[in-house]
C-alpha cells in the first residue's frame, strides 16, 4: 500500500501528519532562535512537546482496540509504562559508575539494597538493541498472553475493561515492591545520557522531539493502514458484532489477539519515548487513573478516527499544563466539566465536528 | 559534743510525718493512713494490712497507688492525693473528697516509699482482694494474672477461696491454676493428674509448663502425657488461628461488601459503570465528619444519625447525576465511565476547595473500641464485627427492598427489559432515578463505615473503586448474592495469604486469581441466566 493508499479519504489524518512533519521541522529551527526572539521556543518547551508526542502515539494506540474493535482497555498505561521500564532500565545501565554510589556493576537501588549481583533480568540492557527490542517484547509479550487468555474464553465488553484495570494495577503494586529489582517506591532516575548522548544538552532533547515526531508519524500511518487493510475490516465488523463475525467464519480471536498486541507495542514504544524526556519512570505510571485518562483524550478527541486521538491527547494535556500552572485549583474542575460535557454534547469528539452527519467512520 | 548534735539532727529529721493527721471520720482507717506515712517500713506493713483488711471500698485502689507510685502525700495541709493526667498535663487529686490540688509537681506531692518485701506483700493482699471482689470480672482477671505470673503461694490462697466461688468461669480458671501448680508435684502421679486436667486449657501458661516437662521431667510416662497433651493443645490453638483469620478475611471482605454493593445496583442492575462510585463514598465519610463537627461530644449518636444523613447525602447526589447526566447516556454503558469520572474529579476537587485538601479527623465510638476476648488465643475487636454486622444489615435491608418492595419490583422489571416494562405501565425514567439514588445512598452508607476504619480524605473514594468493581465483576454482574459471596471470598482469600505471602504480594495473587477466574467463568461467579445475559 502506498501512502497515498493508506490515507485516502482520510483528510483530518492528512491534515494532521503535515502539521506534524511541519512542527518536526520548525521546532529545532524555532529552538535555534536567539534567546530574546519573539518566536524563540525554549528547550523546555521542546521537551514538553515531545512528552505531548508521546502521550499522542499512546492515545493511538489505545483509539487502534477501542475505535476499531471495541475493546476498551482500561490497562495501555501497563504496556506504556513497561516500555518505559525496558527504556528506563537501558538508560540506568548507562550511568555505569557514576551514580551516588559509584558502583560500576549495580545501579544505585540496588547498592542501596546491599544486592551483591545484577538480577538475570537486568542482563543484555547494556545494550541500546536489546532494551529497544525489549520496549516492543515485554509489552507485545504481555498482552500477547493476556489476549489469547482473555479473547479465546470470550472475555468481553466491560468484564475485558475491568480485567485491564485488574492488570495494571496488579502490576503497579508488584513494581512498588522494592524485591521485584526495578527501584521500588522511587523507580528509576538520574540518567545521565542515551547512545552517548548527554540527556540535559538541548540537541539530545531535540533529538528525542524529533524521534518521537517519526515515531508518531510511523504509528499513525501503520495503524491507518491497519484499519484500511483486509484484517482492519473484519476488526470493525467485530467490533460491531462480534458473534455475527464469528458466525461468518472469521476467527475472532486471532484478529482481536493480532491488533491488541500490535497496540500494546505501540503504546510501549511512546514509553519508551516518554520516559528520557521527563527523566524518570516510577510505579506511579500503571495507575489505573493513568489508563482512564488515555480513554478520556481518546474520547475528548473522537473515537475510531486515530487523528482525533492525537488532537485529544495534546488539547487535554495542554489544557492540564497550563490549567495546573495558571489556576490548579480549577484545573479538575475544568477537567472533570469537560469530561461530562463531551460525553453529553460530542459524543463523538472533537473530530466529529468536522464530520458531516452520518459519515462514516 | 559533736556526736550528741549529729544523733540529735538524726532524730529530728527521722520523727514520723504524721505531725498533721488526716481525718476521715473513720477511726481504723485514720489509723491505717497515719501508719501508711510512717518512715518505719513495719509500721508501713501494718498500715498496709489494716488497710487491706478495712473493708473500704477504695482499699483496693488505694494499695494499687501505692504499688506504682500514683499515691502522693502532701504535707500541708495533710492529705492524700491521686496524681492524674488528664488533657496534657498532671494534676492532684484528693482521695477522699476528690477536690483539685492544682498541678501536679513532684516536689509538693511527696511518694510514699515503700520496699521489695512490702511489694510482694502488697500484691498478694490485692490478688486477695480481688479474688473476693464482689464483682465475677473482676476475679477472673485477678486469676488469669495469676496465670502469667505463677507464684506457688496462690496455690493456697485459691484452693481456700474455690469452695466459695459460684461463678463457673472463674472456677474454671482456678482450676487451671491448681492444676498448673500440680504439674510441679513430687509425685508422678499427680503430676499426670494435673497434665490430664490441663489438656483443653489454651493459656499460654499451660504450655510453657507443658513443654517444661516434656524436655526435664525424670518420669518417661509424665514426659509422654506432657507431650500428647501439648499435641492436643497446639492443634486447637491452630485451629483458633484458623478462625482467627476467617474473622479478619470476613471482616476484611465486609469492608469490600459495603463498598461495593451500591455499585452492585448502579453497575449490576442498571448497567452504568460509575467511575464516581469511590466519590459518593467519600461524601458519606465525610457527611459522618460533619455530623461529629454538628454534635460535638456526642460521637456515638452523631455516628448512628451519620447513617439516615449519609444516606441522604449520597443518594440525593446520586439522583442529581443520574438525571443529569447519566440518563442521556443509557444504552452507552462505556461513555457513562467517561462522565462519571468527570464528576468523580469534580466531587474529589469540591471536598478539596470546600473542606480541605488534607486528611479530615473522625472519632470512633466507645462501643466500637475494646475487644472481645474468647479465649486466651482468640479475641475478636468490635469495630470489625461491627462492620461484619453493620454489612449484613445492609446487604439484607437492601435484599428486603428489591425482593419485596414495588421499587424493587419495577427495578427489577426494568433491568430486565426495559420496552416490556414500559408497556407495562412502569415510569422507568422514575424508577432508573430511583434506583441509581438507592445504589449511590447504600454508597454514602459505606462511606459512614469506612470512616470508622480509615484516614477520610479527598483521595478516599479512589482506594475503593477498583476493588470494588473486581468484587462485582468476580461475584457476576446483576446478582446481589454474587456481590456478597465474591466479597467475603476475596476478603477472606486475601487475609489467608497475608502470613505467608505479605499484604501486597496477597494483594497481587488475589487480583491475578480474579483475572484468570474470569477467563474460566467470563460472566462471573453467579452468571445471570437467560436473556439478561445477552447485553
Amino acid at each position: 500500500m502506498s501512502l497515498m493508499q493508506i490515507l485516502k479519504g482520510d483528510r483530518g489524518g492528512q491534515l494532521f501528519l503535515l502539521v506534524l512533519l511541519l512542527a518536526v521541522i520548525a521546532v529545532p529551527l524555532l529552538n535555534a532562535l536567539p534567546a530574546g526572539h519573539p518566536a524563540y521556543v525554549s528547550t523546555y518547551t521542546v521537551t514538553l512537546l515531545g512528552k505531548y508526542l508521546t502521550y499522542a502515539l499512546l492515545a493511538v494506540a489505545v483509539d487502534l482496540v477501542w475505535g476499531y474493535l471495541g475493546i476498551l482497555s482500561l490497562g495501555h498505561a501497563a504496556f506504556f509504562a513497561l516500555g518505559g521500564y525496558a527504556m528506563g532500565m537501558y538508560l540506568m545501565r548507562q550511568i555505569g559508575d557514576r551514580g551516588v554510589y559509584g558502583n560500576p556493576h549495580l545501579p544505585d537501588f540496588m547498592v542501596f539494597l546491599n544486592w551483591q549481583e545484577l538480577p538475570w533480568f537486568w542482563y543484555g540492557f547494556d545494550h541500546f538493541w536489546f532494551a529497544a527490542l525489549m520496549v516492543l517484547l515485554a509489552p507485545g509479550l504481555l498482552a500477547f498472553v493476556f489476549g489469547w487468555l482473555a479473547f479465546r474464553s470470550r472475555v468481553t465488553g466491560v468484564y475485558l475493561s475491568i480485567i485491564t484495570q485488574a492488570l495494571t494495577y496488579a502490576l503497579m503494586l508488584a513494581f512498588f515492591r522494592n524485591e521485584m529489582g526495578f527501584g521500588g517506591n522511587n523507580g528509576l532516575t538520574d540518567f545521565k545520557d542515551i547512545l552517548g548522548f548527554s540527556l540535559q544538552s538541548d540537541a539530545t532533547r531535540i533529538g528525542l522531539f524529533i524521534a518521537s515526531g517519526v515515531a508518531l508519524g510511523a504509528g499513525y500511518l501503520a495503524c491507518r493502514a491497519l484499519v484500511q487493510s483486509r484484517l482492519g475490516r473484519v476488526a470493525v465488523a467485530i467490533r460491531d458484532s462480534e458473534d455475527r463475525t464469528r458466525f461468518v467464519g472469521y476467527r475472532v480471536e486471532n484478529v482481536k489477539l493480532a491488533i491488541f498486541t500490535f497496540s500494546a507495542m505501540l503504546a510501549g514504544l511512546a514509553g519508551a519515548l516518554y520516559v528520557p524526556q521527563v527523566g524518570i519512570i516510577n510505579p506511579g505510571e500503571f495507575a489505573p487513573l493513568n489508563s482512564i485518562e488515555v480513554v478520556i483524550w481518546v474520547a475528548m478527541g473522537g473515537r475510531a478516527t486515530l487523528y482525533g486521538a492525537v488532537l485529544g491527547a495534546i488539547a487535554v494535556n495542554y489544557g492540564k499544563s497550563w490549567f495546573t500552572a495558571a489556576l490548579p485549583e480549577v484545573w479538575l474542575f475544568a477537567l472533570g466539566g469537560l469530561f461530562v460535557l463531551v460525553t453529553l454534547l460530542l459524543p463523538r469528539g472533537i473530530a466529529g465536528l468536522f464530520h458531516r452527519k452520518g459519515e462514516a467512520t | 559534743m559533736l556526736r550528741i548534735i549529729v544523733t540529735t539532727l538524726l532524730l529530728c529529721l527521722s520523727t514520723p510525718l504524721t505531725a498533721a493527721e488526716i481525718e476521715t471520720g473513720d477511726k481504723m482507717l485514720d489509723t491505717a493512713f497515719a501508719q501508711l506515712l510512717d518512715r518505719d517500713f513495719d509500721v508501713k506493713a501494718a498500715g498496709v494490712e489494716m488497710l487491706a483488711g478495712s473493708g473500704h471500698p477504695q482499699a483496693g485502689e488505694l494499695l494499687r497507688g501505692l504499688l506504682e507510685g500514683e499515691l502522693r502525700y502532701l504535707n500541708q495541709p495533710a492529705r492524700l492525693v491521686w496524681m492524674r493526667e488528664r488533657s496534657g498535663g498532671k494534676f492532684a487529686v484528693d482521695v477522699l473528697d476528690g477536690t483539685d490540688h492544682g498541678e501536679f509537681s513532684a516536689r509538693k506531692f511527696k511518694k510514699l516509699p515503700i520496699n521489695n518485701a512490702m511489694r510482694a506483700q502488697i500484691r498478694s493482699l490485692l490478688a486477695q482482694l480481688e479474688l473476693s471482689d464482689p464483682n465475677p470480672a473482676v476475679r477472673l482477671k485477678s486469676v488469669n494474672a495469676m496465670l502469667e505470673n505463677p507464684e506457688p503461694e496462690h496455690a493456697a490462697l485459691i484452693r481456700s477461696l474455690l469452695q466459695k466461688e459460684q461463678e463457673s468461669a472463674v472456677r474454671e480458671a482456678m482450676h487451671v491454676v491448681l492444676a498448673l501448680a500440680g504439674l510441679t508435684a513430687t509425685e508422678p502421679e499427680r503430676r499426670r493428674r494435673a497434665i490430664a486436667d490441663l489438656s483443653d486449657s489454651l493459656e499460654p501458661a499451660v504450655r510453657n509448663g507443658l513443654t517444661r516437662l516434656v524436655n526435664n521431667d525424670p518420669d518417661a510416662q509424665v514426659r509422654a502425657d506432657a507431650a500428647s497433651a501439648l499435641r492436643k493443645i497446639e492443634k486447637r490453638v491452630v485451629l483458633f488461628g484458623h478462625l482467627e483469620t476467617l474473622f479478619f478475611g470476613l471482616s476484611a471482605g465486609s469492608v469490600l461488601v459495603l463498598a461495593a454493593i451500591g455499585l452492585a445496583i448502579t453497575f449490576g442492575v442498571m448497567g452504568v459503570i460509575n467511575m464516581a462510585h469511590g466519590e459518593l463514598i467519600m461524601l458519606g465519610a465525610y457527611t459522618t465528619y460533619l455530623m461529629q463537627q454538628l454534635m460535638p461530644g456526642m460521637i456515638g449518636l452523631s455516628i448512628l444519625l451519620s447513617i439516615p444523613a449519609a444516606f441522604l447525602v449520597s443518594a440525593g447526589v446520586g439522583v442529581a447525576i443520574e438525571r443529569g447526566v447519566i440518563r442521556f447516556l443509557y444504552g452507552r454503558p462505556l461513555e457513562t465511565l467517561l462522565a462519571t469520572f468527570g464528576i468523580s474529579l469534580i466531587l474529589q476537587q469540591l471536598v478539596r476547595t470546600l473542606i480541605s485538601p488534607q486528611n479530615v479527623p473522625v472519632s470512633n465510638p466507645d462501643f466500637l473500641s475494646g475487644l472481645w476476648q474468647i479465649n486466651s488465643v482468640l479475641s475478636l475487636t468490635y469495630n470489625r464485627l461491627y462492620i461484619f454486622a453493620f454489612c449484613l444489615l445492609v446487604f439484607a435491608g437492601l435484599f428486603f427492598v428489591l425482593k419485596y418492595t414495588w421499587l424493587g419490583l419495577q427495578v427489577r422489571a426494568v433491568s430486565q427489559n426495559r420496552a416490556m416494562a414500559r408497556a407495562m405501565g412502569v415510569r422507568s425514567a422514575r424508577v432508573d432515578a430511583l434506583t441509581f439514588g438507592l445504589g449511590s445512598g447504600i454508597a454514602g452508607i459505606a462511606g459512614v463505615a469506612l470512616s470508622q476504619l480509615t484516614n477520610v480524605g479527598p483521595n478516599l473514594g479512589q482506594a475503593y473503586i477498583v476493588d470494588s468493581f473486581m468484587v462485582v465483576v468476580f461475584g457476576g454482574v446483576g446478582n446481589l448474592w454474587g456481590t456478597l459471596i465474591g466479597g467475603f471470598g476475596l476478603g477472606i482469600a486475601n487475609k489467608v495469604m497475608e502470613p505467608w505471602a505479605g499484604a501486597v504480594l496477597a494483594k497481587i495473587l488475589v487480583l491475578i486469581f480474579i483475572i484468570l477466574f474470569i477467563q474460566k467463568r467470563p460472566r462471573g461467579l453467579f452468571p445471570q441466566k437467560g436473556r439478561a445475559a445477552e447485553g
